[in-house]
């Protein structure tokens, strides 16, 4: 998938990952797509939250080999 | 869509306790929440510039989980804080948790306000040079104001 930007957050706890998504996205426009790298579990629900609850859509969510990759959308 | 709004009261002081509402704090407002933190009591440890003296104690504390089995007599020796908290410093660290620091700088950047008891710096003749330049001094009623309007409101 293409994407804009792309941040690693592996090795970070709850709740740096959603922080991180959140510092990663400001300074992107609508429409561009960030890619994020995590190696906490509990990433993968709260990910989605994070997309639920602010609006920006999660476009993908998948683990390869111990990490889990999303691509999210800013809206 | 209306803001949502959360309001905590952070009442402890110790290493263990501080965690939640940092955590708390700082997710809410990644999820576009406005939030307030009223830190009274023990509480208002976590508003000090140097973050160093908040500790974690063993002692009375059963549900800690611990190495190996010590027996409370052990646990009340000089220094048992101090090696405690260090091990716990070392154990956040390296599964990747924030340091108290970095997490209350993260709520600072997201326009978490953070609210001082004004009665317990008064109480305990606290000297507001040590407190962090980014808190208000308020009381009760000032919270009442923004905790009456609020979706979630926790007391930590």
């Amino acid at each position: 998938m293409n994407f804009d930007k792309e941040f690693d957050a592996s090795g970070l706890s709850c709740p740096l990952p959603i922080l991180k998504t959140k510092k990663a996205l400001a300074d992107m426009a609508s429409g561009q797509v960030l890619k994020l790298i995590a190696t906490d579990c509990g990433a993968v629900k709260d990910m989605q939250a994070f997309s639920d609850q602010t609006g920006n859509p999660l476009l993908s969510s998948t683990e390869e080999g111990g990490k889990y990759i999303f691509f999210m959308k800013k809206k | 869509m209306t803001t949502k709004r959360m309001a905590i009261i952070a009442t402890k002081g110790t290493l263990d306790m501080a965690y939640p509402p940092f955590i708390l704090a700082s997710t809410a407002a990644a999820l576009g929440y406005e939030v307030q933190v009223f830190f009274t009591f023990y509480g208002l440890q976590l508003l000090r510039k140097d973050l160093s003296s908040v500790m974690i104690s063993p002692l009375a504390n059963p549900a800690m989980p611990m190495p190996i089995p010590m027996p409370v007599m052990v646990q009340m020796l000089p220094g048992m804080e101090s090696m405690a908290t260090m091990m716990m410093k070392q154990k956040l660290k390296k599964h990747g948790v924030a340091s108290l620091q970095e997490l209350r700088d993260l709520c600072l950047e997201a326009d978490v306000k953070f609210i001082a008891c004004q009665m317990t710096v008064d109480l305990f003749e606290f000297d507001k040079s040590e407190f962090i330049d980014q808190c208000e001094y308020g009381g009760a009623a000032m919270f009442m104001g923004f905790a009456g309007d609020t979706d979630i409101c926790l007391f930590i």
